[in-house]
């Protein structure tokens, strides 16, 4: 993993509840780089991700809105989080309940700018 | 979607409905079709699971010339459409899973579903396996009721 997209992920997993973050190819809905912790199926999560990413996308233009800028899904027991990035990449991030969404949130969009 | 064993049909279904293919062929490595979805043809799956059958059997012997683990799958991303390869283990034998799929899907979610369609598959099989070696002699006679059966025609 290049030492820019390791230490942009590190940031993101250093968040508390954070269980891992990942660059994902965002049309192909592979896994460019991860940090995870153990128990994280990146590769599912990374398909998902980006095909959930792509959908929610068209539907936004469909809808005459701009692309997204964050896509935060809520589930009972954490959050998934994307943020588009430059050339194709998603950063997306895993994260328990209790989790610092805010802060997850700010440092995925850094991320995602650094990525340009 | 045509099997040619009813145990075959769910995952199949599965599989089509999370992943989105286009199209899907399996075959045994001798390139005997079991199930099709997508083909309107006999002649397109014949063709394409020879071709399918012939690469998987190349791409195991350049693994074996490299002294390399068998190769998992093989992916040709075309601009409109992509072509996913891969063989897996079943309890009938090696079976090869050929997929054409489109913008509609991604490689990731071909890739992760074909991994549980290949799952499926081998906890569904049942533990009898009538299927033989493929002989010279009545192979012809096998590939057309295979397709015969897959077509309904």
């Amino acid at each position: 993993m290049s030492g820019r997209y390791r230490e942009a992920l590190e940031r993101v997993s250093a968040v508390r509840g954070v269980q891992g973050a990942m660059l994902v190819s965002a049309s192909d809905g592979l896994v460019v780089a991860d940090s995870l912790m153990e128990g994280v199926d990146g590769r599912a999560v990374a398909a998902l991700a980006a095909s959930l990413a792509g959908r929610l996308g068209r539907t936004t233009e469909s809808a005459g809105l701009s692309a997204p800028r964050v896509v935060h899904l809520r589930a009972e027991r954490g959050s998934l989080l994307a943020v588009p990035a430059a050339d194709d990449l998603l950063v997306v991030a895993v994260m328990r309940a209790d989790a610092n969404v805010g802060l997850a949130r700010l440092e995925m969009i850094a991320a995602a700018g650094e990525m340009g | 979607m045509r099997t040619l064993e009813p145990w075959v049909a769910a995952p199949l279904e599965e599989f089509l409905a999370e992943s989105s293919a286009r199209l899907v062929l399996l075959m045994t490595s001798a390139g005997q079709v079991v199930a099709q979805h997508g083909f309107t043809r006999s002649l397109d799956v014949m063709a394409a699971a020879a071709l399918g059958a012939g690469i998987v059997a190349s791409t195991t012997e350049v693994a074996r010339v490299m002294g390399a683990p068998l190769f998992g799958a093989l992916v040709h991303q075309g601009g409109r459409q992509g072509v996913f390869l891969s063989a897996f283990d079943t309890p009938r034998g090696r079976w090869i899973g050929l997929v054409v799929f489109g913008g509609e899907t991604t490689m990731g979610l071909v890739q992760l579903f074909f991994d549980r369609l290949a799952a499926d598959l081998a906890a569904a099989a049942p533990a009898d396996a009538p299927t033989g070696p493929v002989l010279a002699e009545n192979f012809e006679r096998e590939l057309n009721a295979s397709l015969h059966a897959l077509f309904g025609r």
